[in-house]
């Protein structure tokens, strides 16, 4: 008895040896490339700082900085978060009802959604060329569409008034991504649902409000968290297509960021941006979270 | 229009028949128009890529351009940069870290979805929360810690990390291992095999399609990255396609039929993978996405 007991905590000692094994590639990258980083940069923050000279201990000097006297901070802040309550909500609309319209047992479906699922798949420096083209005032694809219905094209780019909206069109065309999470969602309601609802006399739009939004709300959830944390790093465009003008209008937080640190090497003010970052993108998921359990039905009763 | 008319009466039938053909067009002229506007900036793309410098600014517009400018394609990709340098290194990077995740993904995996050890689900808490985390956090002090190493102007900076195995694609393994039965693993260990065999011999095997969708979601994820490369890369020679577009971009005296050709040429690339592959992707996305 006495060694049957050893000999299996004997087994399980050699399951966990061999569990920390297999996960060790794993656990050493999470202490050197996200642990140790997160810890740095928090120690950064406090400190003057510029890679390759001097370390000088400022306490909240950073923080108080930005908070107080960093105009562009707040500008970027503002764009951000102006960026964010469009693209986000935007995309999900525009990748729901893609996904809609596909699930109503159309010919070739492969086909169509192959298409709209194209342009997420391309995305970084060539997309944001390409769009530079299509959005120019004079030559480009929106100008010349907008010509033939006779109206005047706005200076996208050009014009601070219209260079953050011109951007989130942009970022509508990759609305395929989250279509096909939402297209599976939708193939994955059973149908008895929507027959029973028919029969108690219900019409599409109830159905769909009724039905399909509380069986896909899991995977809208999953779309807003992960659309929310993308959209607070938008970078690439603004830094080719913008370089952040006119005007500072497309100035987003990563990419004052990447200019404190890289440019103007001041790597402590740009950890204090990056937690302050953390700190907003964090309270923001876990305020999702918190208040999911209000809208997000998850079927059979389990989290 | 279905067969479960047949109960009901001819007239009314008829008339929700009517109803019913009339919002299938609509379905149908929405999702051929909503086609046509996301596939009409690439057709836009490759329409200036083949325009010679005036006729990119002629108006009334030339959809077609006629004759098509092919040469461009020959002149911007070898006329300014070594844009096929940078091609290669492209292709170094995105295979690293290919070779990185495809060895660490599923080991880690492996260990969340079938190994018990202490701490194992606080530890895949936390893998949650690292997807959650912005990359801009970690750069500055990933940046002092790689420059600190000597690793700037290398392409270790990219590779490195990739052999501890990205957050998202363990996740993704962990929940495909989930799926396969546990039937398979007892038999195997009742019949003496160890973790290590039952890994290699069982549950990488059956994981292999899922192999494949890490390998294409890296590429592209490589492929399109700007904002690394960007930061750990400055001499030219080293620079990815990206930051080749990014330089060329600014080159004075230069067309948008140009850039539009590079642009274009760069893309192909990513647009082959996702013809040649797109069950993978699809598959990769759903089971990330529904199976939380």
């Amino acid at each position: 008895m006495y060694s049957k007991i050893k000999n299996k905590s004997k087994l399980y000692r050699r399951e966990a040896i061999e569990g920390y094994l297999f996960a060790l590639p794993w656990l050493i990258g999470l202490c050197t490339f996200t642990a140790y980083p997160l810890i740095a940069s928090f120690v950064y923050s406090f400190f003057d700082y510029n890679v390759y000279s001097y370390m000088k201990w400022i306490g909240l000097g950073n923080y108080i900085s930005l908070i107080k006297s960093d105009e562009l901070f707040w500008t970027s802040l503002y764009n951000t978060v102006y960026y964010t309550i469009f693209a986000v909500p935007l995309g999900m609309i525009v990748g729901l009802a893609i996904a809609v319209l596909l699930n109503q047992n159309i010919k070739g479906l492969a086909l169509f959604r192959s298409i709209y699922y194209l342009p997420a798949v391309i995305s970084g420096v060539a997309v944001s060329i390409l769009w530079i083209w299509v959005l120019d005032p004079n030559f480009g694809l929106i100008a010349t569409i907008l010509g033939y219905l006779g109206i005047n094209s706005p200076n996208w780019l050009g014009d601070p008034l219209w260079a953050k909206p011109a951007l989130i069109l942009m970022s509508l065309w990759g609305a395929g991504g989250s279509m096909i999470i939402y297209l599976s969602g939708l193939q994955s309601v059973p149908t008895e649902l929507y027959e029973a609802a028919r029969i108690d006399g219900a019409n599409s739009f109830q159905c769909f409000l009724k039905i399909t939004i509380p069986m896909i709300s899991p995977v809208l959830l999953f779309t807003l968290i992960t659309g929310l944390i993308g959209s607070f790093q938008v970078f690439t465009q603004a830094y080719v297509m913008t370089n952040g003008g006119p005007l500072n209008s497309t100035l987003f937080y990563v990419l004052y960021l990447y200019r404190k640190a890289f440019a103007f090497m001041q790597m402590g003010n740009a950890s204090a941006m990056a937690w302050i970052l953390a700190l907003i993108t964090g309270i923001l998921a876990y305020l999702i979270f918190r208040t999911s359990s209000k809208w997000v039905y998850y079927s059979g009763g389990l989290k | 229009m279905n067969s479960k008319g047949d109960i009901i009466s001819p007239v009314w039938y008829k008339r929700v028949s009517i109803r019913r053909v009339f919002t299938r067009i609509v379905i149908y002229l929405l999702v051929v128009g909503g086609a046509l506007i996301y596939l009409f900036p690439l057709f836009w793309m490759i329409s200036s890529s083949l325009k010679s410098n005036d006729q990119i600014f002629t108006t009334p517009i030339q959809w077609i351009p006629k004759p098509p400018q092919w040469h461009n394609y020959i002149e911007a990709w070898s006329g300014y940069y070594p844009f096929t340098r940078f091609l290669i290194n492209s292709c170094i990077i995105a295979g690293g870290c290919i070779l990185g995740n495809i060895l660490s993904a599923p080991l880690v995996a492996y260990s969340f979805a079938r190994l018990r050890w202490p701490l194992r689900d606080v530890f895949f808490f936390i893998l949650l929360l690292t997807m959650l985390i912005p990359y801009a956090v970690v750069m500055v002090p990933q940046f002092v810690l790689f420059y600190k190493l000597g690793w700037v102007n290398t392409y270790l900076p990219f590779i490195v990390p990739a052999f501890c195995g990205g957050s998202f694609y363990i996740f993704f393994m962990r929940q495909l291992i989930m799926t396969i039965p546990h039937e398979l693993d007892d038999a195997a260990r009742i019949d003496g095999c160890g973790s290590f065999n039952i890994f290699s011999k069982i549950i990488l095997p059956l994981i292999k399609p899922g192999l494949t969708a890490i390998a294409i979601f890296e590429f592209i994820g490589q492929w399109n990255n700007f904002m690394g490369p960007l930061i750990y890369l400055t001499k030219m020679e080293l620079f990815t396609l990206p930051l080749g577009l990014n330089v060329f971009r600014t080159q004075a005296g230069i067309y948008m039929n140009s850039f539009m050709a590079v642009s274009c040429l760069s893309l192909i690339p990513c647009f082959i993978l996702f013809f040649v592959a797109q069950r993978y992707f699809i598959q990769g996305v759903v089971i990330t996405g529904l199976k939380e």
